[in-house]
């Protein structure tokens, strides 16, 4: 353990804790910590202030807009996990969050943390590898290193590490809006422009100011989402980052016709990725295997693979039509 | 800083601690409670489950700090006495079908273990497995561990 002085303040309040963070250039915030304490001690992150949040009033679930709900951000994963409201609304939000981690990890992870968990890229997170995420301009390990787990959407020369999240993969099909609390106010930023792709500067992963402090996520009332769900492939049963996910909500009219689609995949992703393509190619069209095939083929057109991750574009095509028949049938 | 939390039922302190180390860390180097393993360090293994304000988490993740003020059961705190009775139903049933190996997921696991119950007083099979995910055993094979958990529910 490498003893570098930091300190260590609790916050009282959100304009404590955004005051706290905002003043001192090398603070984070702490919220659950599940990733943030295991990259400190691997000095991947170095910060010398951290400001706890675990205090902060922050662990409501509250209804608004006629059945949409808000999620304070240090409500934690298993607490969302088991909520009634979002059982009955987001049963496929439900189980993404009940398939990530393991119990202990749920129970101390908070929501607003999962938004900003990092990478499980292996260079990332040796501390020492070039990483253009880590340091940037230091070159990626990844683009000719063991690459299997990478992504193959929305990568760049830069970097092509994969977005980790369960969650946060319904959380985009669901269209929510991140809440924040800054040095300059308050601040709303709709899901997908949360998680930027890494393009030329893979280190800045979120439009926040520093000091800028997550405090909710409100996920918009959606019938349709009342029967989705979410299916993660992975290579054990339990306890592992996803291959592929898929998160699905779909309606089907009397026709036979695709009306609603909110698809997102996990894994395959520089960031969670919301399966615009294939919804575009679905809504209005027959609901059969061969549509759902040509709406996967369209999502992966532009796929950039590794001779290690090249499977990934077949398994998640394969996946998509899967889970989108299961759904149908 | 120092730190200050109820262990176990008894406010307990510990000074001179760096903000990164974690509660583990605290626990077993500064607190004489050795009873959470120290194994993995990232959350991998769940040898150092505790409970966390009534939640079992991963006393390795958490930082020293966050602990301030706090309520931490450990598994020493299970059972009110060293005899074999006085031990928790879960420790009886690791004793009684042979789920105890090398013994250094055990902790961890009998922490796991008493929460399901308690939240899932009979849990079927995958439920058991599903709710042990977290904790990593190299020895036994976890059949040993099935059977115990079966064991402790019924008992």
């Amino acid at each position: 353990m490498t003893m570098r002085p930091i300190t260590f303040f609790r916050a009282g309040s959100i304009d404590e804790a955004v005051a706290a963070v905002s003043s001192h250039p090398d603070s984070a915030f702490l919220a659950g910590g599940t990733t943030e304490i295991d990259l400190l001690r691997l000095n991947v992150v170095q910060p010398t202030l951290l400001v706890d949040v675990n205090d902060l009033p922050l662990t409501y679930l509250e209804d608004v807009d006629d059945g949409g709900v808000r999620i304070g951000a240090m409500a934690r994963m298993s607490d969302v996990a088991r909520a009634p409201r979002i059982v009955e609304r987001y049963p496929g939000m439900s189980q993404a969050l009940l398939l990530g981690a393991s119990e202990q990890l749920r129970n101390m992870a908070s929501m607003g943390g999962n938004m900003c968990q990092r990478t499980r890229c292996s260079y990332f997170r040796d501390g020492q590898s070039p990483c253009n995420k880590r340091e940037p301009g230091s070159g990626c390990s990844a683009l000719t290193g063991i690459n299997r787990g990478h992504a193959v959407l929305g990568t760049s020369e830069q970097c092509i590490a994969t977005h980790p999240s369960d969650v946060a993969v319904a959380l985009v099909a669901l269209d929510a809006m991140i809440r924040t609390i800054g040095p300059d106010g308050t601040n709303a930023i709709p899901i997908e422009r949360f998680f930027l792709r890494p393009a030329d500067t893979p280190s800045i992963e979120h439009p926040l100011a520093h000091g800028e402090l997550i405090v909710a996520i409100d996920v918009p009332a959606l019938p349709v989402a009342r029967t989705s769900r979410y299916v993660k492939h992975r290579d054990r049963a339990s306890y592992e980052f996803a291959l592929v996910s898929v998160f699905s909500a779909m309606r089907v009219d009397d026709a036979g016709n695709v009306a609603e689609l909110r698809l997102a995949l996990g894994g395959v992703g520089t960031v969670p990725w919301r399966a615009h393509r294939a919804e575009e190619a679905l809504i209005g069209r027959p609901a059969t295997p061969e549509n759902f095939a040509a709406a996967a083929d369209a999502e992966f057109a532009d796929a950039r693979t590794t001779p290690m991750n090249e499977f990934m574009v077949t398994f998640a095509k394969r996946a998509i039509v899967r889970e989108l028949s299961e759904v149908t049938s | 800083m120092r730190v200050t939390c109820v262990v176990n039922g008894e406010t307990r302190e510990a000074d001179d601690v760096w903000p990164g180390e974690s509660l583990l860390f605290v626990l077993r180097e500064r607190l004489g409670l050795p009873g959470a393993k120290n194994a993995c360090e990232q959350g991998e293994c769940g040898s150092c489950t505790v409970y966390l304000d009534g939640q079992p988490v991963c006393a390795c993740l958490v930082a020293a700090g966050q602990a301030q003020g706090r309520t931490v059961t450990t598994v020493e705190g299970l059972a009110p006495g060293s005899g074999e009775e006085q031990l928790d139903r879960v420790q009886r049933a690791f004793l009684a079908t042979g789920a105890v190996q090398c013994g250094f997921c055990t902790p961890g696991l009998i922490v796991a273990v008493h929460d399901l119950l308690a939240r899932d007083p009979a849990p079927s099979d995958p439920d058991i497995r599903e709710a042990l995910a977290g904790n990593l055993c190299r020895c036994t094979g976890y059949e040993k561990i099935m059977e115990a958990v079966r064991l402790a529910a019924t008992s």
